[in-house]
């Protein structure tokens, strides 16, 4: 079952930027928000070489990681073509102005 | 709302292309139904060759099989040829009764081969070379019979007969010139090239005039037709030799396919340039609503036969079948590249000499290199390369650029690397001949691709371009310091199909069709002040840019508007944003400032205290005079910045396009040979320049005396103080390619030292494209232009130096900056329990 826990309010994450959240165990997780205010939520572990997605730039619904450049749709966590891979993608939400991600 | 209707005839390379740059101008705007009188869908023709040579499957060479077209809602008709044009009921009829409305007509019937007017041509076994039937007969042939004999030695007359060969014929090839591929090449690199060949095992019969195809005397034998016609069997030539051929392939040229239009009304020229005479919209001259792009084409009285120019046409045409209106063909360059592995040849231009030019030519005959560059007003017009290939790309571009050679004439023969640094490239050991490089050599090595990988990757998928090589295979992706060989690869795998682009007219990336320069110049002249102007005044094609074209405009905008353009940090790059330098395991390293490389006890003791408190596991000297702590988490960013600006130090920007160091030596201060006080000269300019931003990095040395020892000869900036005063240098680099800083001139004082090199900088600032090192924007604007502005005009300078320091005037530490509380929050992670 997924397990709702509220992050922040969306404006502490910054339009086409991200807001690292930590967990216990499983890896850090990067929270998106792009220029609609969509949010979006991917592990923040590069399908490449592990890079911090939460640090790369945000655009459209995509992301570039700040390594090597490799591109990942926010939606689905596919890497963009010709780059082939994938990053887990976690449910997130907005209500009353505040995130809420399933982890 | 009804959509128009866009009728395609000719299912081929041009058309297709139009068609693919159409859907993603505007994907909805049209019914799209498409007439191909081949029976498949569109293949990349060019590689015909090596599908012939063996190299290739016919799968391999596919560019949209049938599901594009469903994909795309596209009506394909293959195998359906037409033949009426209904200008006035606006409909196309096949062959078959077919039939198609049209709103819009695209007509790219690409062209035939030309068949010469000898007895004999129609027997079974002659051919020409143009599709997939012709291929597939040839292979046919090459399985049954011995003798193939190719009549033409241009191009598409070699790689047929390279084919041929490969497949165990025994191939003649017949030219009626006197020397092979004489429209590409001069005679010496001809015989070059027809050495190589002839070891290879092909013949040449040059100077030759084909008389009649005979057919096979001996009836019996199988060398009889399939239907019982009797098949060729030898070729006679005007002095009377005769040579067996079981196979003939006449490769003399093309002719364009113009019947088709010509009945419809549509003007095709008359004498020598024929074809579909359009205007620079691609639009027919006789009837706007039909527009043409192709080989059939007659532009401005030149029809192409080639890829890259058709590529061209189909971009411009596809802009005006968008109702976008922008955008002229004015014609293109072409070049030429030899399809045969092993044998590196390259042409491009106009190479024939004539009144006004002159020629430089390197010939090492045992060395097997052949290159002559032909100049006119100090510009190239014209090139021929044998052999070493690998600079091609580099002569055509500065061909394509008008760019001015007068100041490295004399090494131009040598390369670019040699040119413009003397040192070699790094990562693939100076390897210049890409054709006959071995596929297991590393091209690229940062990313550690070899040639192999590339030669698959544009085969297969189909690439056409340096930048879809770039994406497919992270080649030259990097540093770039490979980016000629990739070229080369490249152009000796598509041919003539590769077209290096103007540097002026690249678009900055996907997201947009304009270049750097235009973006530039539309922010200065329509005021534009933050990225969503600029999005929407130049109609950007994505909603926020990507990671190329947001830092570069978001550089444009506070470079061209200082204290008015807002600067946006989720534009810039992670270690612009975070002040610091991002690590492979995703921490930072921070570099605080050590003016003019100079520290005191008391900053060394906050440095250590710092590095003891933050558990920070590396402590290093860098290359740049100063002290880096790398491996820091990013959440102690903050708090590693307040101690170290509690003890007066601020950010080195270690991490940005910006002033990064300004090295000096000891200078006069201590030096027994010093003649000026160059840590204080540095420590100066190093203050001046405190928080610049640039279209990259910028460093800058002081050195006393000509010894040098700060190295002010590789950077962007370099100041050697001598007796009467400095000398000041521009344009050096360390870097991935060591470029030598070139002399601007002499001055005596040190304010005079600050107001030159602020100068020369702010103009590097307002004009330089983002990325693009002093080196760089040099080499494209030249010395000259720069002296101009510069040293020889000093209002101009004095205002360059003015626009500087306002830009500068509230610069700030970013690191302080930071610390203030919204922003630094972004340091901080959010923790939840699992
Ligand atoms: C720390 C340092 C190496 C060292 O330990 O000495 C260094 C480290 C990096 N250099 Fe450098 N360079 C360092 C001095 C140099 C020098 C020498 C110098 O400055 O005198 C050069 C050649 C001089 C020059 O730039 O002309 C140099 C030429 C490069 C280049 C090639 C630039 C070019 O135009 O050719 C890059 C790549 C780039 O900028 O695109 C680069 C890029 C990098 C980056 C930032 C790579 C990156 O983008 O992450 C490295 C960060 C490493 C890290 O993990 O933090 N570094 N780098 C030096 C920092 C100097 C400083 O105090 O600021
Ligand atoms: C073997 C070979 C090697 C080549 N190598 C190179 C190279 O290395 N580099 C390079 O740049 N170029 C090369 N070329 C040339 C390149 O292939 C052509 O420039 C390019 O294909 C021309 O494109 P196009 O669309 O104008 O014509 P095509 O690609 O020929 O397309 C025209 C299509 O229209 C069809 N058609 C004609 N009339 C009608 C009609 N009435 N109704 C329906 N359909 C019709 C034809 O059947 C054909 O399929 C090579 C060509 C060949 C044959
Ligand atoms: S510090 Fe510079 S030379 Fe060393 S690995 Fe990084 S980029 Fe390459
Ligand atoms: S780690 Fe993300 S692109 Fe390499």
């Amino acid at each position: 079952m997924s397990n709702w826990k509220r992050i922040c309010p969306v404006d502490d994450i910054p339009r086409l930027g991200a807001r690292v959240v930590q967990r216990a165990s499983g890896g850090d997780i990067a929270v998106f928000r792009n220029a609609e205010d969509e949010v979006f939520a991917l592990h923040d572990k590069c399908a490449h070489k592990g890079g911090p997605l939460s640090q790369g730039i945000v655009h459209g619904r995509k992301v570039t990681c700040p390594l090597h450049g490799w591109n990942f749709n926010l939606q689905d966590g596919q890497a963009v073509a010709p780059d082939v891979g994938a990053c887990a993608r976690f449910a997130v939400k907005v209500e009353d102005g505040e995130v809420w991600l399933a982890v | 709302m009804k959509k128009m209707k866009l009728v395609l005839v000719g299912n081929g390379m041009a058309g297709v292309r139009t068609i693919e740059e159409l859907l993603k101008l505007a994907p909805d705007l049209y019914d799209i139904t498409v007439f191909g009188a081949e029976p498949h869908g569109n293949y990349n023709r060019i590689l015909l060759s090596p599908v012939l040579a063996g190299e290739m499957t016919l799968p391999e060479i596919m560019l949209n099989d049938l599901d594009w077209y469903r994909d795309n809602n596209i009506t394909l008709h293959i195998g359906r040829k037409v033949v009426n044009i209904d200008r006035v009921r606006r409909k196309v009829i096949a062959g078959d009764g077919t039939e198609a409305d049209y709103d819009r007509l695209l007509l790219a019937t690409g062209s035939t081969p030309f068949i010469p007017p000898i007895p004999g041509n129609e027997l079974p076994g002659v051919l020409g070379y143009r599709d997939i039937a012709d291929t597939e007969a040839m292979i046919e042939a090459a399985g049954k019979y011995r003798h193939a004999v190719v009549i033409g030695a241009g191009l598409l007359g070699l790689e047929a007969a390279n084919g041929l060969m490969l497949r165990g014929m025994d191939v003649t090839v017949v030219h009626i010139g006197d020397w092979i591929m004489e429209r590409q090449l001069d005679k010496a690199a001809a015989d070059m090239l027809q050495a190589s060949l002839e070891a290879k095992g092909m013949k040449f019969l040059l100077a030759r005039h084909t008389e009649a195809l005979l057919p096979a005397r001996n009836a019996a034998g199988g060398m009889r037709g399939e239907d019982g016609v009797e098949r060729v069997g030898a070729v006679r030539f005007k002095d009377g030799m005769e040579i067996p051929a079981d196979l003939v392939v006449v490769a003399a040229g093309i002719r364009p396919n113009y019947a088709l239009a010509e009945s419809a009304g549509l003007y095709c020229g008359s004498g020598r340039v024929r074809g579909i005479h359009v205007s620079d919209t691609l639009q027919t001259v006789t009837d706007p609503r039909i527009y043409a792009v192709g080989e059939c084409v007659a532009h401005r009285g030149v029809a192409y036969g080639l890829v890259a120019p058709l590529f061209e046409q189909g971009k411009v045409c596809a802009n005006h079948l968008a109702n976008f209106g922008i955008g002229r063909y004015e014609g293109s360059v072409t070049s030429t590249k030899l399809k045969v592995t092993g044998i590196d040849v390259f042409s491009a231009g106009d190479f024939s000499g004539g009144p006004g030019t002159e020629e430089i030519v390197l010939h090492d005959k045992q060395g097997g290199v052949y290159k002559r560059v032909v100049l006119k007003d100090d510009r190239i017009v014209g090139s021929v390369l044998y052999g070493d290939t690998a600079d091609g790309s580099w002569y055509f571009q500065l061909m394509k650029d008008r760019q001015s050679v007068a100041e490295i004439r004399d090494h131009l023969m040598f390369g670019h690397s040699f040119a413009s640094t003397r040192l070699g490239d790094a990562g693939h050991k100076g390897e210049n001949r890409a054709a006959s490089m071995p596929d297991t050599a590393e091209v690229c090595g940062c990313n550690g691709v070899c040639k192999g990988s590339i030669v698959k990757a544009i085969k297969e998928q189909g690439l056409f371009t340096l930048d879809e090589v770039k994406k497919h295979t992270k080649a030259a992706s990097s540093c770039g310091s490979c980016t000629g060989l990739v070229e080369q690869i490249l152009a000796s795998t598509v041919g003539g199909a590769y077209q290096a682009v103007s540097s002026t007219d690249k678009p900055v990336c996907a997201c947009t069709e304009h270049s750097h320069k235009v973006v530039r110049e539309a922010i200065f002249k329509h005021h534009l002040t933050s990225k969503e102007a600029v999005f929407e005044t130049l109609n950007w094609r994505t909603p926020n840019g990507c990671d190329k074209c947001r830092p570069a405009v978001n550089y444009y905008l506070i470079s061209s508007w200082p204290h008015e353009a807002k600067d946006d940090p989720q534009s810039r790059f992670i270690n612009e944003r975070a002040h610091a330098n991002i690590q492979k395991d995703g921490t930072y390293s921070v570099v605080p400032r050590m003016w003019g490389g100079l520290t005191t006890p008391a900053e060394l003791r906050a440095i250590a205290d710092a590095a003891e408190k933050y558990q920070v596991p590396t402590v290093k000297v860098t290359g740049g005079q100063r002290i880096d702590l790398l491996g820091i988490r990013k959440e102690d960013l903050p708090y590693i910045w307040a101690d170290l600006n509690a003890a007066g130090m601020v950010s080195g920007h270690a991490y940005g396009k910006s002033i990064r160091t300004v090295k000096t030596c000891v200078g006069a201060e201590h030096c027994r040979f010093g003649t000026q006080l160059a840590m204080d000269m540095g420590v100066k300019l190093e203050k001046m320049l405190f928080d610049m931003y640039a279209p990259h990095k910028v460093k800058l040395a002081v050195s006393g005396c000509p010894r040098n020892c700060a190295e002010a000869g590789i950077k962007d900036v370099g100041v050697i103080g001598v007796d009467s005063g400095y000398e000041l240098y521009v344009g050096g680099n360390g870097g991935i390619k060591t470029e030598v800083a070139q002399y601007l001139c002499k001055v005596t004082t040190d304010e005079e030292v600050m107001e030159y090199s602020g100068a020369f900088l702010q103009l590097y600032r307002e004009e330089g494209w983002y990325l693009e090192r002093t080196v760089h924007w040099l080499e494209r604007v030249g010395l000259d232009y720069v002296k101009s502005q510069v040293v020889e005009d000093g209002d101009n300078r004095r205002r360059l130096h003015a626009r500087l320091l306002d830009a500068l005037k509230d610069a700030r530490d970013p690191w302080e900056a930071s610390r203030e509380a919204q922003a630094v929050k972004q340091f901080i992670p959010i923790k939840v329990e699992a």
